[in-house]
């Protein structure tokens, strides 16, 4: 599938298959062509060429009022004008349904979704998380094939998307429709998805389960859009089956596995997760990992759960993140003080550039 | 003391002065045709009238009077110049404000035209047209003059309220299942009615108080408020004169703050764009 405006590649050969019935997320940056996508699928534009097959029928001559798509738009879209349950049932008594049956329909959707008895409800009396409620409960009240969600988390502030990621999650497993979820939100992405796929600039980079892009990526753009990472660009030094080792632009020498082909004197990026490195007070710990080294902490980014240290190299002077181990043993650690830090070369991934 | 009479006081005596001559300037011609409409007797040099009463009031509102049928006409011609505005300007302003027209700006504009030259000039042309095709002295000539008047704001506002309609909720509508039409009527114009409806009433204080279109194309058979406003005047009948302003300016001030109530921001800043 291809998309272009004017002389804007927006989609570009787009190729992929979702299975029925499962949560499929599009990851990626602003501007990446994901909402052209999820459009196209929707029916408000046409591809430029190629085809949207849904249950095996292409429905690119299908008006998007006929799609059996329903989208949950980014600013929502309830109409100001109706209360919540003729929001609801807006999609029921346009196909004609008798009365008594779309109060029912209506009656049984909101309270799958948390909002028994609040159909006269005004829709700017409700909160934002109840609207976000309303606005699914209008499309699966539909029974789609599909439900396209455009980022409706969005706008909601960090502890209700949180909560909506966990009941997203569990609506789709419960009305067993397939979600095609658009975000650039990545643990929005990783949480509440079977499958993801990591697009930019109109292409899919790798599209995967969320441990596979995270543990496995397959490209740059991937290893530096999912997660953090440590990163580093060198020259091959050594290769040794897939084991490389890389010497950097501060003449430190890094063991690890290569993501591709690749041969001596190649340039590459190094990249290597906060959670990935060891800490040990004297080095005792580090003795199987191939990369070892000595350092001093810079400064203690303390945030919980998600704490972070700074630390530097001695020897070659890089800065480093490390994931802060919350097994007790460093709780007192300071900056200044030394370290031993180490990681091992199955964790460290080598891209080569270009 | 002195110094909060120079403080305070002191800065306010231009605005007060100006203010004043503000108030004067609005409300006194109001308190003339106030005057004027309860006069029996009021001769030079006298300050005030020298009989108070209601006799005009009684001619005026006699059941087979002018003023009656002239107020009848007004409302009756109003009516219609709304009905017909808005059956075109509603197609109008929704085309102008959603499809990708060609020459959008040049067609606003185009409204626009017939305000733009003296009027005298243009309602003696349409006169003489209209005669030709048996429309002068008739309602419909004169509805026909008046709408052209009031297209202008009719299309000019629809437009806007059509524009500040969100696009996200038509689709929203589509992608439930609503076909095109269906979701103008449930969505689009419910959701522009307030603005649509200002409109109307633009267009109907504007036909209820035109006078050069139908002083031209309606006598002698149609006569309206204003028309008889005139000839009272002309005639130096200033009691029945006032008397007719007080009734058109009712509907004037009270649709005003009607207005005021319909027409949001967001509406009036999509005015031209």
């Amino acid at each position: 599938m291809r998309k272009t405006f004017a002389d804007f590649v927006a989609v570009d050969d787009v190729d992929l298959a979702i299975p029925s019935g499962s949560f499929f997320s599009i990851l990626g940056p602003s501007g990446c062509g994901k909402t052209t996508l999820l459009r196209m699928i929707a029916g408000f534009l046409q591809p430029t060429s190629g085809d949207i097959l849904i249950k095996g029928r292409s429905v690119l001559d299908v008006p998007p009022n006929k799609r059996a798509v329903n989208m949950v738009f980014q600013h929502l879209a309830l109409f100001p004008m109706m209360n919540v349950a003729e929001n609801v049932g807006y999609g029921l008594r346009r196909r004609g349904m008798p009365r008594e049956d779309v109060a029912k329909k209506v009656e049984d959707a909101l309270a799958r979704v948390g909002l028994p008895g609040s159909g006269t409800k005004r829709i700017s009396q409700i909160s934002g998380g109840q609207k976000q409620r309303v606005a699914i409960a209008r499309c699966l009240v539909l029974d789609p094939d599909v439900l396209l969600l455009d980022e409706p988390l969005g706008a909601l502030d960090l502890k209700l998307r949180e909560h909506m990621k966990v009941e997203l999650k569990k609506l789709q497993h419960e009305f067993e429709t397939t979600f095609i979820y658009i975000t650039h939100d990545q643990s929005e992405a990783l949480v509440m998805s079977d499958r993801v796929a990591v697009m930019n600039a109109g292409r899919f980079e790798q599209v995967g389960p969320a441990q596979e892009l995270y543990y496995q990526p397959k490209t740059i753009f991937v290893a530096e859009f999912v997660g953090d990472s440590n990163k580093w660009r060198g020259r091959v030094a050594a290769i040794e089956q897939n084991r490389v080792t890389v010497t950097t632009a501060q003449s430190g020498r890094i063991c690890g596995v290569a993501a591709g082909p690749c041969s001596i004197g190649d340039d590459v990026e190094v990249f290597v997760r906060p959670e990935a490195v060891a800490l040990s007070r004297d080095g005792s710990t580090l003795q199987n990992m191939a990369n070892q080294m000595d350092g001093e902490v810079v400064s203690v980014l303390f945030n919980g759960a998600a704490s972070r240290l700074l630390v530097r190299a001695r020897e070659t002077g890089d800065e480093i993140d490390v994931a802060l181990p919350q097994t007790g043993e460093f709780n007192d650690l300071q900056a200044g003080q030394s370290v031993s830090f180490g990681w091992s070369d199955a964790q460290t991934k080598c891209f080569v550039i270009g | 003391m002195s110094g909060l009479w120079r403080s305070v006081v002191v800065p306010w005596i231009p605005r007060a002065i100006l203010l004043g001559l503000f108030a004067f300037a609005i409300f006194g011609p109001l308190a003339n045709l106030l005057l004027w409409a309860f006069a029996e007797v009021w001769y030079f040099p006298h300050k005030l009238p020298l009989e108070w009463g209601f006799d005009f009031w009684r001619q005026v509102f006699k059941p087979r009077g002018n003023a009656m049928l002239s107020l009848n006409n007004s409302i009756i011609i109003a009516i219609f110049t709304v009905i017909v505005s808005l059956a075109i300007a509603i197609p109008a302003g929704y085309a102008l404000a959603r499809r990708n027209l060609p020459w959008r700006s040049l067609i606003l504009i185009a409204f626009l035209l017939p305000q733009a030259f003296p009027s005298v000039a243009v309602y003696i042309n349409v006169a003489r047209i209209f005669y030709g095709f048996g429309l002068a002295g008739t309602y419909v000539g004169v509805v026909l003059v008046h709408t052209v008047q009031g297209l202008v704001f009719a299309v000019w506002i629809a437009t806007a309220a059509f524009s500040a309609v969100d696009r996200e909720l038509e689709e929203a509508a589509r992608n439930l299942g609503a076909s095109g039409l269906r979701t103008f009527f449930t969505i689009t114009l419910p959701l522009a009615l307030p603005g649509i409806m200002a409109s109307a009433i633009f267009v109907f204080l504007i036909s209820l108080d035109e006078f050069t279109g139908t002083f031209f194309v309606g006598v002698p058979d149609v006569v309206t408020m204003p028309l008889l406003l005139f000839n009272a005047s002309m005639e130096g009948n200033y009691q029945i004169a006032s008397i007719t302003s007080l009734l058109l300016l009712v509907p004037s001030v009270g649709f005003m703050l009607f207005i005021e109530r319909f027409l949001k921001a967001d509406v009036l800043a999509k005015v031209g764009n």
